[in-house]
């Protein structure tokens, strides 16, 4: 299914079909985290990942979101030449890595690229969470920066796909400070006039929701998605009292005014390209001084 | 520990009493026990660098905790002069967490800005030991809007075990305080001096810790995640902590290798609390040291050089068989 959507030229890193073949779980069928509907994977496949009898949100790997979301063959990867190191000697860490990228077929927990999204161009990441649950360490960091630095000289809007348990706690420090990296980034995005649109996805939290994801013009989510800056263990042991119900969802963080817009998945595509459309006219007059 | 002495430090705790007491009875008694007293002051000194000159970084965490390590407040009462506190972030209420306002440094006017943890249960308890909800982050940012509109450099004293993981400060958006936190400072137009005095605890230090300089004390730490929180990730074993600690390379020492930091205050003393005001005279000239070479810069190159300073950050090699990603951008048309 997602077969046609990605262009292969030589000099161009792009996506191979072969690496997106994965898209289908392991085995014939998949359990519903929500409702514990057993689903046959081809169907819920065929149903953007979403389950038919309660509308829960499935997760996405990165090549699959890029594939749902921009135009037939209109996406063209950056920077999968970046490989992680272990600055810090972690126990542990190179085969997590080595792990994460046999799930992914990705280089790091986001991918990034351009393409177009109902023909508007764009500058587009999607993190993936089979990837360390899309910890953001040096590689992810420098990603995203290099998107947004990217958008800047192209004068392109930005649609980040986020999900992250947060910071890449084997890279320390070096990690905690793509916080800052990936932040000033987009403050100098914002200088320079261009529309930035976030989306979070399930789950979308720590330092990646305390940076950059937060950071858009627009924030949207999946429905039902985990939002939230701490986990919920540690806010338990923290208070000493039971979180309230649906406490960390879209549908909370909503009501306490931290999104925009909870948006589902079949609609998605459409709300970016109107969203990207509405920017577009206001864009050409302030870029044309 | 009620006495303040850590494990570690016993042994010349008991020298240091026993000099004391030498003291006390040499001169009560009027016998002259000076070539004594030296000698064991010598050992004294001698123990004093073998254990604080060997620390681990756990032993450094200790001491970064201490109950009697001296707080923010302390700090601008002893490097300002007329310190006049504000309040609020004219939108919730005043977080007490945090603590904020105008005061002259050698007589030049600057913002301060710092987490305030209390020096007993009682304050600890007003002040949410140290740990602000995000209406603490916004009264920080208030105050550093109000530098840049008056010109004012801003310092920023960081000591937090890391921003208060509760109900209420998810449900007022702690995550998005901070991360507009670090955009605004990473753009603020006037220069930002950043002193971690003891724990820097992850995006709770960081909604106050961006900066053109980061200075850190020889015993704070600074990292991503606290050791015991990594140690129960890690090893399903919060008690680990030790390792967690030695895994996360948090000291001073670790972050100016990483080339994150700046510059790394000694503690008189081996350790801040020992001697307040010589550790307020450190930070001091550190501060007015750093200014001197930030104060001429225009904003501009003052907005560029903190860009560079955190861009730089990171560590990764480029697959040279896959190809320059440079050349990937130059290949690209619409
Ligand atoms: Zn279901």
């Amino acid at each position: 299914m997602f077969k046609d959507l990605f262009r292969s030229k030589q000099k161009y890193v792009t996506v191979k079909p072969a690496s997106v073949r994965r898209e289908i779980p392991d085995g014939m069928w998949s359990k519903c985290t929500k409702c514990g509907q057993i689903i046959y994977n081809k169907e819920l496949a065929g149903n953007l990942k979403v389950c038919h009898k309660c509308g829960f949100h499935f997760k996405l790997s990165a090549l699959e979101r890029v594939a749902l979301t921009v135009d037939a063959d209109s996406f063209v990867e950056f920077d999968s030449d970046l490989l992680t190191v272990n600055p810090l000697g972690f126990p542990g860490y190179e085969e997590k890595v080595k792990s994460g990228k046999n799930t992914t077929k990705l280089n790091e927990a986001i991918l990034t690229g351009q393409a177009r999204i109902c023909g508007f161009p764009v500058v587009i990441g999607a993190m993936d969470f089979g990837f360390m649950g899309a910890s953001m360490g040096s590689v992810v960091g420098e990603k995203v920066t290099r998107a947004f630095e990217f958008a800047i000289k192209r004068k392109l809007p930005v649609v980040m796909f986020c999900t992250s348990g947060g910071a890449r706690m084997q890279e320390g420090i070096i990690s905690l400070m793509q916080m800052v990296k990936t932040s000033a980034a987009v403050a100098r995005f914002n200088e320079a006039g261009l529309l930035y649109i976030s989306v979070l996805t399930n789950p979308t939290t720590g330092g990646v929701l305390a940076s950059f994801a937060s950071l858009a013009d627009i924030v949207l989510a999946e429905p039902e998605a985990q939002i939230g800056f701490a986990g919920p263990r540690v806010i338990e042991e923290t208070v000493h009292q039971k979180l309230p119900p649906g406490f960390q969802t879209s549908e909370f963080v909503l009501a306490h005014g931290m999104i925009d817009k909870i948006v589902e998945r079949k609609n998605m595509r459409k709300t970016l390209g109107l969203l990207l459309s509405l920017h577009s006219k206001v864009s050409e007059v302030a870029l044309g001084e | 520990m009620s006495n303040g002495i850590l494990e570690f430090e016993k042994p010349l705790a008991e020298l240091e009493k026993r000099i004391e007491e030498l003291k006390v009875f040499s001169s009560d008694k009027g016998i002259d026990l000076s070539g004594e007293i030296a000698t064991l002051e010598r050992k004294a000194e001698d123990l004093r660098r073998e254990i604080y000159g060997n620390l681990t970084p756990w032993q450094r965490i200790m001491i970064a905790r201490h109950p009697h390590r001296p707080t923010t407040l302390d700090y601008i009462n002893l490097i300002f002069d007329d310190f006049i506190e504000l309040h609020g972030d004219r939108c919730f209420r005043d977080d007490a967490a945090i603590v904020g306002g105008i005061a002259s440094l050698e007589g030049r006017p600057v913002t301060v800005v710092g987490t305030q943890k209390g020096r007993d249960t009682k304050e600890n308890l007003a002040r949410n030991f140290g740990m602000p909800h995000p209406e603490g982050y916004r009264k920080a940012l208030r105050l550093m809007k109000q530098a840049e509109k008056f010109r004012r450099p801003v310092i920023c004293f960081v000591d937090v075990a890391g921003a208060y993981p509760g109900i209420e400060a998810e449900e007022r958006g702690q995550a998005v305080i901070i991360a507009n936190n670090i955009c605004e400072m990473a753009r603020l137009e006037v220069p930002v001096i950043v002193v971690i005095t003891g724990e820097g605890g992850s995006g709770g230090a960081l909604g106050i810790g961006v900066g053109d300089r980061i200075i850190m004390l020889e015993n704070a730490y600074f990292s991503v995640i606290s050791p015991e929180g990594c140690a129960a990730i890690l090893w399903k074993d919060a008690s680990k902590a030790r390792e967690a600690a030695e895994a996360l390379k948090l000291t001073a020492q670790d972050l100016m290798r990483f080339g994150i930091i700046d510059e790394i205050l000694a503690e008189p003393g081996g350790a801040a609390h020992k001697d307040r005001e010589a550790m307020a005279r450190v930070i001091k000239g550190a501060i007015l040291k750093h200014l001197d070479h930030l104060v001429g810069v225009s904003r501009k190159s003052l907005i560029e050089q903190r860009y560079r300073k955190f861009r730089k950050i990171g560590e990764f090699i480029v697959d040279q068989q896959a190809g320059t990603s440079e050349e990937i951008r130059d290949t690209i048309s619409l």
